[in-house]
């Protein structure tokens, strides 16, 4: 790893002015950028750890009734506070990576990388979470711009996850089990109205909606309801572990898993 | 270099520390405390689980400032205070839950984060606990039997060493 300085805030106004010095890059739990750092990968002159920021940490239900995670918030965390609210999402985040990694990595580290196979990215824009950060807030639909890019602007930090909380939701996560990441991940949520199907590990552009499969299941919430649809293997994710292919045939194996658990 | 403080087994301890120094890389070189193990560097293998303020953490994959003021608990301070094995250790050898012992201590160290949380685990928790935790010798199988015998369950009907 290449030598940097590390900014330690309290608050999210200190760590927005830590992350306005030159080269300064934000610091989640670290689980990938430590990892990318050792790689040498990246060589930010500044890492600005947020995990000191008390403001950002910790999950509640909302006035309007949506659940709200601090952007700071662990893996761990959220599998346990967020069980008796929201226990789709709970169940997901209990299973991201092992429990070490679970007890650093956070909600906002992982969004803001928007890694192509991790999971929180299909529970964000399965559930049509909004994003919210130091400076305004971003509907999922528009904060997913492709595999490792997103709506943040340069600086701008995660401080908060708002998801509408549905009647019943599912994610099935296909195992990479060297990696622990998704080869493949569906995450469907019915709300009343409509249904919402999230992929993630499959597309060269990152986590997408499954319309097709979301208009089948508007009417009939069953895995039936997906029996006879099929995804173009063109544009998937090809690699050793899988071609485009059969990931294009695991996102429905994976759809119908996801609708039965939770219907 | 900037100085960091924590508490490490009890003791407070610090040190100066570059921006890039890891928990790990404090632990053995700064506080000579090399029980703590170095497998991967990769986060992948879990020989560097340490507590920090009770949480089993993977320390190279931690900053050492980070870990500024917290409490950190490495597998030198697992034996119990008169230095005999604690029970999870003391199942380890009773069980043959190792071999070449490199991975032993983030094995104890998971285990026992496992146990303060969920006291009494079936085989399939223990073992999809210790997904993070690799071991090349023991095929894990006297790792998840140590553990269960460590939590007081009855281990004889689980089959061969």
């Amino acid at each position: 790893m290449y030598n940097f300085d590390v900014e330690t805030p309290g608050t999210v106004a200190d760590a927005v002015a830590a992350l306005g010095r030159d080269e300064a890059q934000a610091l989640g739990g670290g689980q990938t950028l430590i990892p990318t750092l050792k790689q040498r990968l990246a060589s930010p002159s500044v890492l600005v750890s947020l995990t000191g920021v008390a403001e950002m940490k910790g999950v509640c239900v909302g006035d309007d009734g949506q659940l709200c995670i601090g952007g700071a918030t662990t893996h761990a965390t959220v599998a346990s506070e967020a069980r008796a609210h929201y226990a789709g999402l709970a169940e997901l985040a209990s299973h991201i990576g092992d429990p070490a990694v679970r007890n650093r990595g956070t909600i906002g580290g992982s969004l803001a990388n928007n890694d192509p196979s991790a999971c929180y990215p299909a529970a964000a824009l399965g559930s049509g979470a909004t994003i919210v950060t130091n400076a305004r807030s971003i509907a999922a639909d528009d904060y997913f711009e492709g595999m490792f890019s997103t709506a943040l602007d340069e600086g701008e930090i995660i401080t908060e996850v708002r998801f509408p909380i549905p009647q019943a939701a599912n994610y099935q996560k296909f195992l990479q089990p060297a990696s622990r990441f998704a080869l493949v991940g569906v995450f469907v949520a019915k709300y009343a109205e409509g249904v919402r199907v999230a992929v993630t590990g499959a597309s060269n552009d990152g986590v997408f909606r499954w319309t097709e499969a979301e208009t089948a299941l508007a009417s009939n919430f069953s895995a039936d309801a997906v029996s006879g649809l099929a995804l173009s293997g063109d544009d998937m994710i090809s690699d050793l572990h899988g071609t485009g292919d059969y990931r294009a045939h695991l996102v429905g194996v994976m759809t119908k898993r996801a609708v039965a658990a939770a219907a | 270099m900037a100085q960091v403080s924590m508490t490490v087994n009890g003791k407070a301890a610090s040190g100066d520390v570059e921006g890039r120094t890891l928990l790990s890389t404090f632990l053995r070189e700064n506080l000579e405390l090399t029980g703590t193990h170095v497998g991967c560097d990769t986060s992948q293998c879990g020989a560097c689980v340490v507590h920090v303020n009770g949480e089993a953490v993977k320390s190279c994959t931690m900053l050492a400032a980070e870990a500024e003021g917290a409490d950190v608990t490495t597998i030198e301070a697992m034996a119990n205070a008169d230095g005999s094995l604690s029970t999870i250790q003391q199942a380890f050898q009773d069980h043959h839950g190792l071999q070449c012992g490199f991975c032993t201590p983030g094995m104890v160290m998971s285990a026992s984060a496992l146990l303060k949380d969920n006291p009494t685990p079936s085989e399939a928790e223990i073992r999809e606990y210790l997904e993070g935790n690799i071991c090349r010798c023991t095929g894990y199988h006297n790792i998840v039997k140590a553990i269960m015998a460590a939590s007081g369950q009855d281990v004889s009907s689980i089959a061969a060493e």
